[in-house]
């Protein structure tokens, strides 16, 4: 038996190794091995005062704590049945854009690019390309001053509470990153450009894309669950559509439809799905790559963020420009019975949470599912869909080529650990 | 330490990445720092891996699985300078909340087979386990104080890093105080400096994330953060947090235990 071993996943956030094994010419066993230890999140948000759960849930991920932190207070809002204002709905959009805009520079330039370059790293990539990865640090950057700008600082961000923002952040320092926003817009539009021109391997799988959607504008905070298999849910209704299983084969909590069927969260579900509601510079520059859609290559996950990066530079943008500090910061809760589910588009994906909380505030039940957790089945069947082409390749370039596929996804392992579980067969069963 | 390049090696133990990003968020130093050390083991950055020793070790996160004990014992013996980097590292992070609790009523709370699962009782520190030579606590750490600690060690010279309390930061940047004005119950007396004093320049309370500062009075904290509570139970609550599992802030929330001042509420 032939075997594909990479014992520690580069370039993803968390920690995970990646075994196929192979007989006669077809892949018998593909395991995605995750040595991120659980840490019980759900365990002990149990009886925690609601206004601590985002404070908490960012601590998930350090690469999309924002996201964590809205779909919690998008949910616990609908727990207490409290609207928040239009003014707190466009400064969380705006959050979202620096959240991002930092994750895709990051992810574009820095995690997957070097495997379209050849290379092992971005530091590599800067030896022989020091203004990609000068230009790749400055868009991140960017993204993360917004969000230092509303949260005081980027990774865990303080100022998100449940009803809306602790304060107003100053105006100033936001409209002082204007010029930089105008910049950073131009350079992804010249960014989507350049990630046309990669030689991306081939592989097209027809996936079941399933994103939020909002008629009025790229869905990211809130609207309908939409598959491409036609399914329309709204967000209470999600557990309806999709279900987490803890499945022996693969030593994993998958989750799938209530068809049974494998799918994709993510940028390719997004741009799928919510091209039509994409801003006229992000629309432009998806036109003018001439990208046929709907876009099936999972590698090609890099040219759907960078459109997105136009997206969400251009809206930033906008954001920045109207942003008004009126009105209260929050809503003022009323504690009270009740049960409530969030969901928000992660820059991996979708991310659903659903708590109950009793009349004092405090949390008795909490349910989260990353993104990376429903990608998971989608992954492995993927790189069964591979098996058979990297076979005949050479082992270091079919290593590369699965961990590559596997990178193109983003997976944030710290965030799914809890529904992957570690190694449950024995090794020559 | 040697005067051509010192190699750096950035581990990863139970955390959420949010420490390691810190580096790559030196959005203007980075470049700079890979010229001035060898970053010679940094899986979340670079597939190239050189074997050890290094002369420097950043460690994020805490122990929480037999297997990150032995790793830990292994790393140690190929690092020259070891960091624990982060909350996590420090004080065990917020997975340490499991040690005031049943871990096994958490596990299965979230998995449905929990007897897959492969997990110690308790998130501990990586100073429980081995020798740490520098601890640099934030949750996530203030990039500035990383890049201060590297500068400082590429020069042989003690790291400048704050000794005092959060409240002197707010003093610093005008924070008029929460506790004091609002009536907000702020843990930044007791928390260390680091962070800029955020919290309390949003309007909120200091949650103690950058983990305790060594001569706070905490009798005296205790009992007018009890007297400025807004929900039963919010000076516990403050106490048992990111860095929960510090021992001054374990040792603060023992207190309230033992002289059955504790006005959490059961959940119903």
């Amino acid at each position: 038996m032939k075997t594909i071993e990479v014992p520690a996943l580069a370039r993803v956030e968390g920690e995970g190794g990646l075994y196929i094994g192979l007989e006669n010419g077809k892949a018998v066993e593909i395991r995605l091995d995750i040595y991120e230890p659980p840490r019980f999140f759900e365990g002990f948000l149990h009886g925690r005062f609601l206004q601590e759960v985002p404070d908490i849930t960012a601590r998930i991920c350090g690469i999309c704590p924002v996201a964590y932190q809205m779909s919690s207070v998008f949910a616990l809002e609908n727990a207490l049945g409290i609207k928040i204002t239009p003014q707190v709905r466009m400064l969380r959009r705006l959050m979202y854009c620096g959240e991002y805009i930092e994750s895709h520079a990051l992810h574009i330039y820095m995690l997957q690019a070097p495997d379209l370059l050849g290379k092992e790293s971005a530091f590599e990539v800067a030896a022989i390309a020091p203004d990609v990865v000068k230009n790749a640090l400055r868009l991140k950057k960017i993204g993360n001053a917004i969000l230092s700008a509303i949260g005081g600082r980027s990774v865990h961000p303080v100022n998100v509470c449940v009803g809306g923002f602790y304060q107003w952040p100053d105006s100033q320092p936001l409209k002082k990153l204007l010029p930089d926003l105008e910049w950073g817009l131009q350079t992804s539009i010249d960014c989507v450009k350049w990630a046309m021109t990669l030689p991306y391997p081939d592989l097209e799988i027809d996936y079941e894309f399933v994103a939020l959607h909002h008629p009025d504008e790229y869905g990211v905070v809130e609207g309908e669950v939409w598959s491409s298999k036609g399914r329309k849910l709204s967000i209470k209704d999600y557990e309806k559509g999709y279900i987490e299983e803890h499945v022996k084969r693969s030593n994993a909590l998958h989750s799938h439809t209530v068809d049974g069927s494998t799918y994709l969260v993510g940028p390719l579900a997004r741009l799928n799905l919510n091209h039509e509601q994409l801003l006229p510079a992000a629309q432009k520059a998806l036109k003018d790559s001439n990208l046929k859609l709907p876009l099936k290559n999972p590698y090609k996950s890099l040219i759907a963020r960078a459109i997105e990066l136009v997206q969400f530079y251009e809206e930033a943008i906008q954001l920045v420009k109207s942003y008004k500090p009126e009105g209260p910061a929050h809503v003022e809760l009323k504690l009270k019975t009740g049960e409530g589910a969030g969901a928000t588009e992660a820059p991996r994906g979708l991310l659903y949470h659903r708590y109950k909380i009793d009349d004092n505030g405090l949390v008795t039940f909490a349910k989260i599912t990353p993104p990376t957790a429903q990608n998971l089945p989608r992954i492995e069947a993927d790189l069964f869909a591979l098996a058979p082409k990297i076979i005949k390749m050479p082992e270091a370039e079919a290593t590369l080529t699965a961990e590559h596929l596997v990178r193109s996804y983003d997976p944030c392992i710290s965030c799914a650990t809890h529904f992957l579980k570690l190694k449950v067969e024995e090794k020559g069963k | 330490m040697d005067k051509n390049k010192p190699t750096v090696a950035v581990y990863k133990f139970s955390s959420c990445d949010g420490c390691q990003l810190s580096l790559l968020n030196m959005e203007d130093e980075l470049l700079s720092l890979a010229d001035a050390v060898d970053i010679a083991f940094f899986i979340e950055a670079s597939r190239a891996t050189k074997p050890g020793p290094y002369d420097i070790a950043l460690v994020e996160g805490s122990v929480t699985t037999s297997h990150e004990i032995e790793r830990i014992k292994e790393i140690r013996q190929d690092a020259k300078f070891l960091i624990a980097l982060g909350t996590c590292a420090t004080a065990g992070g917020v997975q340490a909340l499991r040690n005031f609790a049943d871990a096994s009523e958490y596990a299965k709370t979230v998995y449905a087979h929990p007897e897959y699962l492969n997990y110690l009782p308790t998130a501990t520190p990586i100073a429980d386990h081995v020798k740490v030579d520098l601890e640099l606590w934030g949750c996530p750490v203030n990039k500035a104080e990383v890049i201060e600690v590297i500068v400082a060690l590429l020069n042989n010279r003690k790291p400048n890093l704050p000794t005092y309390s959060v409240c002197l930061q707010c003093k610093r940047r005008g924070t008029i105080c929460v506790l004091v004005d609002k009536g907000i119950p702020c843990l930044g007396p007791a928390t260390i400096a680091g962070c800029g004093a955020l919290c309390p320049a949003n309007g909120r309370g200091c949650y103690g994330c950058f983990g305790p500062f060594r001569d706070a009075n905490l009798p005296a904290l205790t009992e007018a953060l009890q007297k400025a509570e807004r929900y039963p139970g919010e000076t516990m609550r403050l106490y048992r947090g990111i860095s929960g599992n510090a021992p001054l802030f374990r040792k603060a929330a023992d207190a309230i235990l033992s002289t059955g001042k504790d006005t959490r509420k059961e959940t119903k």
